[in-house]
């Protein structure tokens, strides 16, 4: 009876893992077969150099450069932001909080990260965006900057987090034999415990980098939504995800414009993918460096 | 240990054994088992299958209406795999759609419910009150980048478009712009409530949006000279003007058939006229146009609300109050 039941949990269990794998196959394999006829009909450089983005006007045009530049642009103000807000949280918390301080702060930036994107949206789009046009002067607070000041935020949790974990990962061998040696508390900070966690900081930063990669709402509401490459931080720009999220809903299912926008989820999908495993290889380096093994 | 393992698993078992009883359940509504009306489609018009299948389901207890946005292209390309009985649209039929729903064996039929003017916005501290259809033409284009230009403050226009697969966009485009492209780096925004709230926001810029979604932080400018209200877009005289309508497969029969019926006469027109729409007609049921299967061209063009003869250019058989009533602006 025990053996049947082990036996059955196993089962259950094999079955489970695997479906996660099943879905992802399924994904890729949908975003292939939905954008194979734009990938067929149309030279793929062209499109992904192309300046213009009109994909309803005829003849259209499904020029991505602006949205992929857009979505760049927003991710690089977003990292600008969140690098030294994240990581120096977490070199607070794992430094010089005292127990009572971390037992606010941490919870506090758990709720931060539990914040739905929309919410941030609203925030950004209400609060932030004309607050942003009437300190600057500029004609529109929607716009790169504010997206980027936005995801920023929103990514400020996943560093400081995963940083804080990478801090406390160092072993405190590490911490002691620097003192030993007479280095003070500074030294033995900026020389020995961050170079030690230096990987595992990168890979939150990675993972920050991620989730503003793929953030949709705060962009959708936030960005401006202009596709066009922009003169400077302060124009409107048209990230891919906000384009996805906008024109899915109203297109002739089964089109080329259809077709173009999953080619775009393909591109997306592949940028995403590509930083998961630049986050995958540093962090594995960074268990080997420590001795962690695997 | 072992005790506390087991029982854990038996809790996780009976979860998925909750959930196999589950499926079953849901998979049950779907739209013909229990005689549910489903309408999915624009959310330009929304707001009037909204209101009228509550006030409908209120009357007949029996109903079952389920209301959907999504848009359009998803109300239509819904009607063509049958998963909805009534496709709302902000827009006409295409003739790309057409075709895949002969290749279905779907016959879209269409009727209009209610008429809706396209309000172009400025700011209110914007003193411009007018502007010719040549002017919106100019500064979508970007022919145009500053209220200097058209007479108004030395300041940069900030131009708010909406996406280019929403329906107001395509009614703005034929109405408005010839099919002429926007300027690339026009603010594109995802709903009529994101215009009003932009436009009210920067000093600089216009906007486009229903009439219905008018709210009071925004100034409406005329349009060659005649400003946007229910009688001017009804009949015709506004430039910017278009039909909403919705879509059946064939011509509407049972329930989809006293919905509609309802919602195109006398107390559903006053609905529409409610969430500042513009009724169509008075009475009566409107006719629509039957798609045979070798394509014939329809009744309805959508940008022919010029014309005096086309059937909702006709004048109201009784005067009615000009529409106060609009449809509450979310923030």
């Amino acid at each position: 009876m025990r053996q049947f039941r082990e036996t059955l949990y196993r089962w259950i269990f094999t079955v489970l893992a695997f479906a996660s794998l099943l879905f992802l196959t399924g994904i890729v394999l949908t975003l292939f077969r939905e954008s194979l006829p734009f990938l067929v009909s149309h030279e793929f450089f062209d499109t992904v150099l192309g300046l213009y983005w009109y994909p309803t006007y005829d003849p259209a045009d499904f020029g991505m450069l602006p949205l992929i530049t857009a979505s760049f642009v927003v991710t690089l103000g977003a990292m600008v932001v969140c690098i030294p807000v994240g990581v120096g949280t977490a070199l607070f918390l794992h430094e010089l909080a005292s127990a009572s301080q971390r037992a606010v702060l941490k919870p506090l930036i758990e709720i931060l990260a539990g914040i739905p994107s929309i919410i941030y949206g609203f925030f950004g789009m209400i609060i932030v965006a004309p607050f942003i046009q009437n300190l600057l002067g500029v004609p529109t607070g929607l716009n790169a900057f504010t997206a980027s000041l936005i995801l920023g935020i929103m990514a400020t949790p996943t560093v400081a987090s995963l940083a804080e974990d990478a801090l406390s990962f160092v072993p405190r061998s590490f911490r002691e034999a620097s003192l030993a040696l007479g280095a003070n508390r500074w030294q033995t900070l900026t020389r020995v415990v961050v170079p030690a966690a230096g990987s595992g900081i990168s890979t939150a930063i990675i993972l920050g980098i991620g989730r503003a990669v793929g953030e949709t709402m705060v962009v959708l509401m936030v960005a401006g939504g202009a596709a066009v490459i922009p003169d400077s931080i302060f124009d409107p720009v048209r990230p891919m995800t906000a384009t996805i999220a906008a024109e899915m809903g109203e297109t002739v299912m089964g089109s080329v414009h259809y077709s173009a926008i999953f080619t775009i989820g393909l591109i997306l999908f592949f940028i995403t993918l590509a930083i998961n495993i630049v986050a995958e290889i540093i962090s594995r380096r960074f268990r080997l460096k420590l001795g962690l093994g695997r | 240990m072992q005790v506390r393992n087991a029982g854990c698993f038996t809790r996780i078992f009976s979860c998925l054994l909750f959930l196999l009883v589950l499926v079953p359940v849901v998979s049950c509504s779907d739209p013909e088992a229990r005689n549910t009306l489903t309408i999915k489609g624009s959310t330009t018009v929304l707001p009037v299958v909204q209101i009228g299948a509550e006030v409908f389901m209120d009357r007949n207890p029996w109903a079952v209406i389920s209301v959907q946005g999504g848009g359009s292209g998803v109300g239509i390309a819904s009607l063509i795999d049958r998963t909805t009985r009534i496709a709302t649209s902000s827009r006409e039929i295409k003739a790309e759609e057409i075709e895949r729903a002969r290749a279905a064996g779907v016959h879209p039929y269409e009727t209009i419910v209610a008429m809706d003017g396209i309000a172009v916005t400025v700011n209110p501290s914007n003193p411009t009150d007018n502007l010719t259809t040549e002017q919106i033409r100019d500064i979508y284009t970007g022919k145009v980048s500053n209220w200097r230009e058209l007479g108004g403050p030395d300041r940069e226009i900030v131009v708010i478009s909406r996406d280019s697969s929403s329906g107001t966009f395509e009614a703005f485009e034929k109405l408005a712009l010839d099919g002429l492209r926007v300027r690339p780096d026009a603010l594109v925004t995802a709903s009529n409530q994101v215009v009003n709230t932009t436009v009210a926001q920067a000093p600089g810029a216009i906007g486009y949006l229903g009439y219905g979604y008018l709210s009071d932080r925004v100034k409406a400018v005329s349009v060659d000279g005649v400003g946007p209200s229910g009688e001017t877009i009804r009949s015709g005289r506004y430039p910017l003007a278009r039909p909403l309508y919705l879509y059946t497969d064939g011509k509407p029969a049972g329930e989809a058939k006293r919905y509609i019926d309802f919602l195109t006469q006398e107390e559903g027109q006053r609905l529409v006229q409610e969430q500042g729409f513009i009724p169509v007609r008075q009475g009566g049921r409107l006719s629509g146009q039957w798609y045979e299967p070798q394509g014939k061209s329809r009744i309805f063009p959508a940008a022919s609300c010029g014309e005096s003869d086309s059937p909702f250019a006709r004048p109201p058989q009784r005067t009615r109050r000009r529409i106060e009533n609009r449809r509450p602006a979310l923030p």
